[in-house]
């Protein structure tokens, strides 16, 4: 357990420049600043990692890399995307206020791999601790001559910067960061041309999440096979997971890809006074929930989630216990996707709306029963036809609540109350 | 409109961005005249910061109304922005948003009559394994109870 990202969580100043170099931090940027790496090696190092995006999209990093034109003249970019907001996710701030080196040696490393020598880290508006944080491990870096121009007489340049959101989930999609960047509505783009032909300003640009950086150091000063290791075929390495909910002890766990589900549960301290496992929605309130049963059966890796029915997504773990009403958790999370739809795509825009109108009608008391299959039908026609994620991940919920837990909802529209609540 | 001190606020920010491209500064510049004029945006501080950064002012009203950190009536000195998300309402913030109306004498969207406090559900504000949680300025408040509440609402004059 917390071997990459948090593997200093328990020292004292975690976040300083000091205990960050003293357990190998910037070793890999000295290396590189006296040339002794290749951007090939890299990208054929994070490979061999299997290191895939830490943000909920799971592509993999070393692939993304590959993409960037490095060769072509003009200015490049590479974004971190720090505007985490995905209802159950909270690992990124943790990285952000106890390992901030390593997401500024890992956002180097890509401006070198990318031949970007500016980039910007996109905080969330609200995360002013860790912003505070990271702002004054920058300040840290650039005083030591790790940032900058020129830097230690080499050839290679790389300012960071940080900007921050100010309340919108959607900014992190990452072309509407990128918009949100130039000082616009976070709007999504249409895609393509992609980011890494035209992103930020116009110019090629790379954005990854802040724990797909903060692991780059550490891959790269060990091997990509030493983390990929760590984990499961298809899913290398650690991965943070954020569990929440009704268990005794919630906390961030950085454990290996591949360990069961039930394990988690209980470095989380088992579920809270008692409760009996009900549900879990495994990786953040976008992703299908699952049942009890098929939760204890999983386990925490890319392909073992998708064979439980769900996805990793942002690995945030959500835990309900059986005095959990699911017909009011998923109005609630109606409410959330009909709140953030940025308001572009006509079938988000207005499906939110309807799922949420019709579930709040149900937890009125005033369901009918054609509403479950009106809610089947608004989710199915905002499915695919949006130009971002946030469509899918307001239908995906929906579509797995009825179907796990349809008896519940039944009876909400029947009785005009909760099964479980009374 | 905007104080000496807020254009040079803005200034540091504009400076992080290539030439031509302040705009970028749009969000922060809102937040420091926000926070300069009684923590809400009048039509005049969007024209001011529109002037400032050489943008059309529609193009800063829409993400003046766009963006949620933004005020456009009245707030309080002090807000209070609480999750009711999920892993929020799963630890009981539901009871804590009554308790806070009650304890107050508001509903949420409302200010004290002293103009002290305003409350204001928000959507996650990603401290989940720390729920139930709120915000006031800078700070979060994790792991809430009511007598913790009671607490943090004496200290705020």
């Amino acid at each position: 357990m917390n071997e990459v990202c948090f593997k200093n969580l328990n020292k004292e100043e975690c976040h300083s420049l000091k205990v960050y170099r003293e357990s190998g931090g910037y070793k890999v940027w000295h290396k590189i600043l006296q040339g002794e790496i290749t951007p090939e090696e890299i990208i054929d190092e994070l490979k061999t990692s299997g290191l895939r995006g830490r943000g909920g999209a799971g592509f993999p990093t070393g692939l993304k890399w590959s993409f960037m034109p490095r060769q072509s003249d003009g200015q490049k970019y590479v974004v971190c995307n720090s505007d985490e907001g995905e209802p159950g996710t909270c690992k990124d701030r943790d990285i952000l206020r106890y390992n901030p080196h390593a997401v500024i040696e890992g956002m180097a490393i890509g401006g070198f791999v990318m031949n970007a020598s500016v980039g910007y880290n996109y905080i969330r508006g609200e995360f002013m601790e860790p912003f505070k944080r990271f702002e004054g491990a920058l300040k840290e870096a650039y005083d030591a001559g790790l940032l900058g121009k020129n830097i230690n007489g080499s050839s290679i340049s790389f300012d960071l910067y940080t900007h921050l959101g100010a309340g919108a989930y959607i900014c992190g999609e990452e072309t509407a960061l990128l918009e949100s960047i130039e000082g616009k509505k976070g709007q999504p783009r249409f895609k393509p041309p992609f980011p890494a032909n035209v992103g930020l300003f116009g110019k090629p640009t790379t954005i990854n999440n802040t724990e797909s950086f903060a692991s780059v150091p550490e891959i790269l000063a060990n091997g990509g096979q030493r983390f990929a290791d760590l984990g499961v075929e298809n899913s290398g390495g650690c991965k943070l997971f954020s569990v929440s909910g009704h268990v005794a002890k919630p906390a961030n766990f950085e454990i290996p890809m591949g360990t069961p589900f039930k394990d988690l549960l209980e470095m989380a301290g088992g579920m809270r006074k008692g409760g009996k496992l009900k549900a879990v929605i495994p990786g953040g309130s976008s992703t299908p929930v699952l049942t009890a049963e098929a939760a204890m059966a999983m386990t925490m890796d890319y392909d073992g989630i998708e064979v439980a029915g769900s996805m990793l997504g942002a690995g945030s773990v959500i835990v309900m216990d059986d005095s959990t009403c699911m017909v009011e958790t998923l109005t609630r999370l109606a409410h959330f996707y009909y709140d953030e739809s940025c308001g572009q795509c006509t079938p988000c825009r207005e499906g939110t709306g309807w799922l949420y109108r019709v579930l709040k009608r149900m937890t009125d008391g005033d369901g009918v029963p054609e509403d479950i299959d009106l809610l089947l039908s608004v989710q199915d026609k905002i499915m695919g036809n949006t130009i971002c994620a946030l469509g899918d991940a307001a239908a995906m919920p929906v579509e797995s609540f009825l179907r796990n837990f349809r008896s519940e909802f039944e009876y909400y529209i029947e009785h005009g109350r909760s099964m479980i609540k009374g | 409109m905007i104080s000496d001190k807020a254009k040079e606020q803005i200034d540091a920010w504009i400076k992080k961005y290539p030439e031509g491209r302040q705009s970028s500064a749009v969000m922060e510049a809102l937040k420091i005249v926000q926070a300069e004029n009684a923590n809400s945006l009048s039509a005049e501080a969007i024209q001011a910061v529109a002037d400032y950064l050489d943008m059309p002012r529609i193009a800063v009203q829409e993400v003046a109304t766009f963006y949620e950190n933004y005020n456009h009536k009245p707030a309080g000195k002090h807000t209070i922005r609480i999750c009711h998300n999920i892993s929020c309402m799963l630890n009981g913030a539901d009871n804590l948003i009554d308790y806070l109306e009650q304890k107050l004498g508001i509903r949420t969207g409302e200010v004290t009559k002293d103009g002290l406090i305003n409350v204001k559900k928000v959507e996650c504000l990603g401290a989940c394994v720390g729920a139930p949680m709120f915000q006031i300025g800078d700070k979060y408040y994790e792991n809430l109870t009511e007598k913790k509440i009671d607490e943090i609402l004496a200290t705020l004059k």
